[in-house]
């Protein structure tokens, strides 16, 4: 036993030849579908903070006026802005990604060439869709 | 394994297959995912409703009835993902079990607790009456 585990921690010992390990980041060649799946977390526990933003901007809100204009005023500022623009970009890549694994669910969409179009397309809908929605408050409603 | 030990092979068997539970998990968390794509793009909306129109503004949005239901509905399924897809990533990546308990019963509680906060607040903005603020 004490054997295996010493050959676990160098697996350069022995014959000098690496033995193979479990893939991991570090020594697995990235794959957009690799990266749609660190996304898909990644922007699940951004939005978990921006559901704590909103349910403290309906705190604000319901503790009137001053507390409101304090707490937008801080999401409006360049920071605020910069983390609500991030939000925008998780939710849309995260309902992306979400529809994409509810199809994985019925057993659809595992060719590599469907999941990786499906990864891509759910990152390009998410930049798109920020964009527009970002452009379009500033820009057409001219706020 | 212990190589003598007595235990007729259907006896180490038992217990290891699947434990029976776990369906009600995988369906609430799809369920909510559906919920939430209605959801999630009304969020958009009233996110982008609200912005502009100032204190009133807002307090006129959520006692529009629609909207505080669909506010309530927004942040209730929200905390339930969210408490799901953390505990996931936390039983992932945590195997040490006092800290995975301490952080698993931290992520519930801070959804939770900032759950009925947002749920508490918008009920009491759509309640008020119009003057009381």
């Amino acid at each position: 036993m004490s054997q295996v585990k010493g050959a676990a921690k160098s697996p350069v010992s022995g014959g000098g030849r690496a033995k193979p390990l479990s893939p991991h980041l570090q020594v697995w060649r990235w794959h957009v579908t690799m990266a749609a799946s660190i996304a898909t977390r990644a922007s699940g526990v951004a939005l978990y903070v921006g559901v704590l933003i909103v349910a403290s901007l309906a705190a604000a809100l319901a503790a009137g006026p001053d507390a409101y204009s304090v707490y937008i005023g801080l999401l409006g500022s360049p920071l605020g802005l910069i983390v609500l623009f991030g939000l925008t970009v998780s939710i849309f890549y995260h309902l992306a990604a979400g529809l994409r694994h509810l199809v994985f669910d019925s057993g659809k969409g595992f060719l590599p060439a469907t999941a990786n179009a499906t990864a891509w397309a759910s990152f390009a809908f998410a930049a798109v869709a920020s964009v527009l929605v970002w452009a379009g408050y500033f820009l057409l409603l001219g706020h | 394994m212990d190589t003598h030990s007595y235990r007729t092979p259907l006896g180490r068997a038992r217990g290891l297959g699947s434990a029976h539970t776990g369906v009600g998990r995988f369906i609430g968390e799809r369920a909510t995912s559906v919920a939430l794509v209605p959801l999630s793009l009304w969020a958009i909306y009233a996110a982008l409703k609200i912005a502009p129109i100032g204190y009133d503004g807002a307090v006129a949005f959520l006692q529009s009835p629609l909207n505080a239901v669909l506010a309530v509905l927004l942040i209730a399924v929200s905390v339930s993902h969210m408490d799901m897809g953390m505990r996931v990533i936390i039983e992932d990546y945590i195997h040490k079990p006092l800290s995975k308990v301490i952080l698993l019963l931290l992520s519930t509680g801070v959804s939770w607790t900032f759950g009925a906060l947002g749920i508490v607040s918008v009920l009491k903005v759509a309640l008020m009456s119009a003057g009381a603020h």
